[in-house]
């Protein structure tokens, strides 16, 4: 849940990066710090293993600007995506305000999409919170393989498999290259916002 | 959704920061809450800390062990503390929902400071639970 500091007016907001192993969510928190070092005065937060997995979570935030004379302050998390770390994952997503689902475009990995995804939907029940009412994305992510022949989902069977219900708006994207990262975020940020800014009239 | 503190409230709140914890010689107090957005802080003004890092840290920290309790059977731990060579930090729940975490220096003693937190948890669980102000 958003804090909105009257006395500080400031709003922070908590996106997490949610998605399967491996599937890039690390790689867009990092494509972000590195585009944006400037504006992000700290250092990104990373919980990591020794074979550079993501152990607990990522955390970077970032001043977006301000609205109605708030500054708003985004936070964004990953979670680890193995399937054994699933208490952590849901510790990460206490308080989430919007949500990114980093999916991977590999054809070899389709299933373990659909199983983060329902996973995620189990963590937030936890929560009594609905994926259908949380403000999501989705990003099909590492479509640069196609380069290197590497067989890929098309958007539409990634959208079939994962988003026929949610109907939430989706990128594809390239998290290394960084392409439709910055897109991706801008999304999912505009797509909080409409909920704060009620609170702040 | 979004959660709102009323201004009078931080106010009290930041007050009471100042003077149970931070006039101990504590070097800086963060109110948080478990999802690791900050509510209210207070420095000695000597040295600024990431707060922002330390508060989703220690939210996910707390979580962490609150887990490892459930697993051996407890419900919580009471004493969460972790000593360093000259800093240290104290972590004490606030409610279910807040948690107030303590960075100070070896020379403040570990008990007088659960004493005077225990008293400012309890204020500021008075402050949080009365209504709203506009």
């Amino acid at each position: 849940m958003a804090f909105i500091n009257p006395k500080t007016r400031e709003v922070q907001i908590k996106i997490v990066y949610y998605g399967p192993g491996r599937g890039g969510k690390t790689t867009n928190l990092e494509y972000i710090y590195k585009k944006f070092n400037e504006r992000i005065k700290t250092e990104m937060v990373s919980l990591k293993t020794h074979g550079d997995r993501t152990l607990f979570f990522d955390f970077l935030p970032f001043d977006v600007g301000r609205i109605m004379g708030y500054d708003i302050r985004v936070q964004l998390y990953t979670v680890p995506g193995q399937v054994k770390y699933d208490s952590t994952r849901k510790l990460v997503l206490r308080g989430v305000d919007g949500i990114v689902f980093v999916a991977d475009c590999m054809a070899i990995v389709r299933k373990k999409n659909m199983l983060s995804l329902k996973n995620l939907y189990e963590n937030l029940s936890g929560y009594n919170r609905s994926i259908f009412k949380i403000p999501l994305v989705m990003q099909y992510n590492k479509i640069d393989l196609a380069d290197e022949g590497i067989p890929l989902l098309s958007p539409q069977t990634l959208d079939r498999d994962l988003n026929a219900q949610l109907k939430a708006p989706s990128f594809v994207a390239s998290a290394i290259k960084g392409y439709n990262v910055i897109k991706t975020m801008k999304k999912i940020i505009m797509l909080t916002m409409p909920t704060i800014q009620g609170q702040l009239r | 959704m979004a959660f709102v503190v009323g201004e009078n409230q931080l106010n009290e709140i930041e007050n009471t920061l100042q003077k149970d914890i931070i006039d101990l010689g504590v070097k800086c107090v963060v109110l948080i809450d478990m999802a690791g957005n900050i509510l209210a802080t207070r420095d000695d003004g000597a040295r600024k800390h990431d707060i922002y890092s330390l508060a989703a840290l220690a939210a996910g920290n707390f979580g962490a062990v609150s887990a490892m309790a459930k697993i051996i059977g407890e419900d919580e731990f009471s004493l969460l503390f972790h000593k360093g060579k000259s800093e240290n930090i104290h972590f004490s729940k606030v409610m279910d929902e807040f948690l107030l975490v303590t960075i100070f220096s070896n020379e403040v003693s570990l008990g007088f400071l659960r004493l005077k937190v225990s008293e400012a948890v309890a204020r500021i669980s008075e402050i949080l639970s009365s209504p709203v102000d506009g």
